[in-house]
């Protein structure tokens, strides 16, 4: 029958070096206490990578400090401007070696790399480049000024977007930074490093070291960085709010989440099914504002899980190069041991988990996408981040009932709504407490939109206007 | 004999338009967005070598061969006749299209051409495109094509009396064309009911109007005249398949899809191969259930085979004009 050949993309165009060091004043450093990163998929091996030391962390930040004092708070707003369009221009001109490389660390298809991460990027750098001649306008009144040195911590899911939320808005704004990503997915910060020499960007303004949490930390403690931006795991977002408490350093965190994707009896039901498998299989569920949790009306349960059921018979599991693909490789051995370790433990609570029929392969971290039905409130996978591709199943009877259900947990990052009526959207959503709510979609994003959360999900906005005026000083 | 089930049963009691009203606004809503998201998402996959070489000789199989002008002539339909047997003079193993699509008063022209070989003649009828006479002339029409030997029938439904909210009328029509099918055998040409999508314009309408024609009686639903300014799209024929996969769900009965109209180009056709296998499965690749309406699409596919057998580009003066 009509099975689909192997349409592999081409690795031509991506050359790791077989060895990096950190890029610091605009150049980079001799490697040096490297450790391997690997390619998720596969388990090969791509390159070998610096772990920044406190000395590394240090030259980094004195680095950034003295581009900050002497050439880029210097350059008016017009001129960094067009560093950062050249950049985006760059980055759409490697599109595609960035795409592949990405896959090639982090394990996600090739698909979601060419159509979402790396449009993102250069999307993201020409927003916040337009703002950089404007911030006369972003609401602080005239002349705002820039904090200084930025330290920036990222994680692992979206390696270069993540870097391109934090890095673009940071220069425009007139900062320079340090940026530490994530130990398993260095290798698109390091190209980016690559780029900014490209870009002819001045040294020091953006620096990249390499390590694990120890790197992290060092950077995010040291004396001299005013303003810290960090994504990840709740966990490490509690360390960081206590380690700059009764410091003069901003802060913005963007954690954890739990997402209701609460589906109407009067929704559009084959749409709705498109949402929760955009919402919770995109990225194999690796996104902090997946629609973990599906909360249906019960009576529509049964039809609307047969129609998801049959929908992820479809999906497509495997190498994440192939264009076909749909679902990827999980990033790491220890998130797949998490992952594991919270459906068993679903399932013991008295859940009913169901996976199709998909062909896991041999080498590499993979599990199949999961769907868990008869989830009470009080199950851990209910109410635990399980960060991978794991939907929990839930049901509700009123509006009411739904809305408590949706806020009934520590995080308020993201929420869903399915339903043809208008007016009951704006009800909900008015009711929700969620700092991004899609409405008959999900996990829609865009440089002009702010996004953020609420509670255990952090604080801080990125993206738009509000992602903006994280990095600058109003007059008082 | 058509196909049985119980349409009181479905729309909960007696057919009057009260109920099939109630009935079809009861569906659930179609998100424009969100429908042509996944149509658009699905253009992406990557056919190529086995599977690019299946697919367009499935779309070959699967093509109703169309000639709807006010200009054709016996000769015309002749000559398109003996294009749809032996498409490739080049490669005798290709498959040949499912059917030549025709004007009734052209079928036995066709009938004549084609004789034995398994190639089916579909007429157009009822009035096409516009579907704008009396009953009486849209049954005449049908039964003079169904005598003069069509297999098939591709009838239009009233889009006024749809957009009026006359769904009973619709039904109606339906119903009695589906009787008009009936040859003096007892045996009846297969029929296709045409939407005209392109002038329902909503994608619920659409939904609404492919239960109808399923509920009414029509073995194959089919989108669009091609003489419209809008006609088949991806997102139109995904949405009628999955009209047609849930309808089997609830019924048992598989009902066909025909896209028509615009289809011009073999990435095209694979692409709305791709659409069938991911949305109604791959128990909808058969010429049975899933069809391309189609004029200028054949000699495409043809050069795209010629490609992938030789490795070289040959040109349009290597395909036969038909």
């Amino acid at each position: 029958m009509f099975e689909y050949a192997p349409a592999p993309e081409s690795r031509a165009l991506v050359t790791f070096q077989s060895s990096y060091g950190h890029f610091i004043g605009g150049k980079f450093t001799k490697p040096s206490n490297t450790y391997q990163t690997i390619s998720p998929a596969t388990e090969e091996f791509l390159a070998e990578i610096s772990t920044a030391t406190a000395k590394d962390v240090d030259l980094a930040v004195k680095a950034a400090r003295n581009a900050y004092e002497k050439v880029w708070s210097k350059l008016s707003g017009a001129e960094r401007g067009k560093y950062l369009y050249r950049i985006a221009r760059i980055i759409q001109e490697r599109a595609r070696e960035l795409a592949i490389a990405e896959t090639l660390n982090n394990g996600k298809p090739i698909k979601e790399t060419r159509d979402a991460d790396i449009p993102l990027v250069a999307a993201w750098f020409f927003y916040y480049a337009g703002w950089a001649d404007k911030l006369d306008y972003a609401g602080l009144g005239a002349n705002p000024k820039a904090h200084g040195v930025a330290a920036q911590v990222i994680p692992w899911n979206f390696p270069l977007m993540m870097l391109a939320w934090k890095i673009a808005p940071a220069l425009a704004a007139g900062n320079t930074v340090v940026l530490k990503p994530a130990e398993t997915t260095p290798l698109t910060a390091l190209i980016f490093a690559e780029i900014c020499q490209q870009a002819g960007l001045p040294d020091g303004v953006v620096n990249i070291i390499t390590g694990f949490g120890q790197t992290g930390a060092d950077l995010i403690a040291h004396k001299d960085v005013n303003k810290v931006a960090f994504t990840g795991s709740t966990g490490v977002g509690r360390l960081i709010a206590k380690q700059v408490a009764g410091t003069n350093k901003k802060v913005t965190l963007e954690l954890g989440g739990k997402a209701a994707n609460i589906v109407f009896d009067d929704a559009p039901l084959d749409q709705a099914v498109e949402g929760i498998i955009n919402g919770i299989f995109f990225n194999q569920g690796h996104v902090c504002c997946a629609g973990s949790r599906l909360l249906v009306q019960e009576g529509i349960q049964d039809e609307l899980m047969k129609k998801l059921k049959r929908r992820m018979e479809t999906l497509k599991l495997g190498d994440p190069l192939d264009k076909n693909t749909d679902i990827g490789a999980i990033n790491s051995k220890m998130q797949l041991d998490k992952i594991t370790k919270l459906v068993k433990l679903g399932v013991k609570e008295g859940g009913e988990a169901w996976a199709p029929n998909c062909e896991i392969p041999k080498k590499g971290f993979w599990y199949a996408p999961t769907v868990i039905t008869g989830v009470a409130p009080t199950n851990t996978v209910a109410r635990e981040e399980i960060f991978g591709p794991v939907l929990s199943v839930l049901t509700f009877r009123t509006p009411a009932e739904a809305v408590a259900k949706a806020n009934n947990t520590p995080f308020g990052l993201s929420a869903g709504i399915w339903t043809e009526k208008g007016s009951r959207i704006l009800k909900v959503a008015d009711q929700l407490n969620a700092g991004v709510i899609w409405a008959n979609t999900f996990n829609q994003f865009d440089p002009a939109s702010p996004f953020g959360g609420f509670k255990e999900s952090g604080y801080g906005r990125e993206g738009g206007r509000h992602g903006l005026l994280a990095y600058l000083k109003g007059d008082n | 004999m058509p196909k049985k089930f119980e349409p009181e049963a479905m729309v909960g009691g007696k057919i009057t338009n009260l109920s099939l009203r109630r009935w079809l606004h009861s569906l659930p809503g179609v998100d424009k967005v969100g429908l042509e998201a996944r149509a658009a998402s699905l253009g992406t996959r990557s056919i190529k070598t086995t599977s690019k070489a299946w697919a367009l000789d499935a779309a070959i199989k699967m093509m109703d061969l169309t000639t709807l002008e006010g200009m054709d002539t016996p000769e015309r339909v002749r000559s398109l006749c003996l294009k749809a047997l032996t498409p490739d003079p080049t490669d005798l193993d290709c498959p040949r299209p499912a059917a030549i699509c025709v004007y009734g008063d052209m079928v036995p022209f066709a009938k004549d051409a084609l004789g034995k070989s398994g190639i089916y003649v579909a007429a157009v009828a009822t009035a096409f495109p516009s579907g704008r006479a009396s009953l009486a002339v849209k049954l005449q029409d049908t039964k003079d094509a169904v005598k003069a030997g069509a297999d098939e029938i591709d009838m239009v439904i009233d889009r006024g009396a749809f957009l009026s909210g006359n769904y009973l009328e619709v039904y109606k029509q339906i119903q009695a064309v589906k009787q008009a099918c009936q040859r003096k055998d007892g045996s009846f040409a297969h029929l296709k009911v045409i939407l005209e999508t392109g002038e329902l314009q909503t994608y619920d309408n659409i939904r609404r109007a492919s239960y109808l024609g399923m509920i009414a009686g029509g073995d194959f639903i089919k989108t669009s005249t091609g003489k419209v300014t809008v006609n088949a799209t991806i997102p139109i024929t995904l949405l009628m398949l999955q009209a047609v996969r849930d309808w089997y769900d609830q019924t048992g009965i598989k009902i066909g899809v025909k896209p028509a109209g615009g289809i011009r180009t073999a990435k095209d056709a694979i692409k709305y191969l791709v659409v069938v296998k991911e949305v109604a499965g791959e128990g909808w690749l058969t010429p049975d259930l899933f069809r391309f309406g189609a004029s200028s699409l054949l000699n495409d596919v043809l050069m795209q085979r010629q490609k992938l057998k030789t490795g070289n580009y040959s040109g349009p003066d290597y395909v036969t004009v038909d």
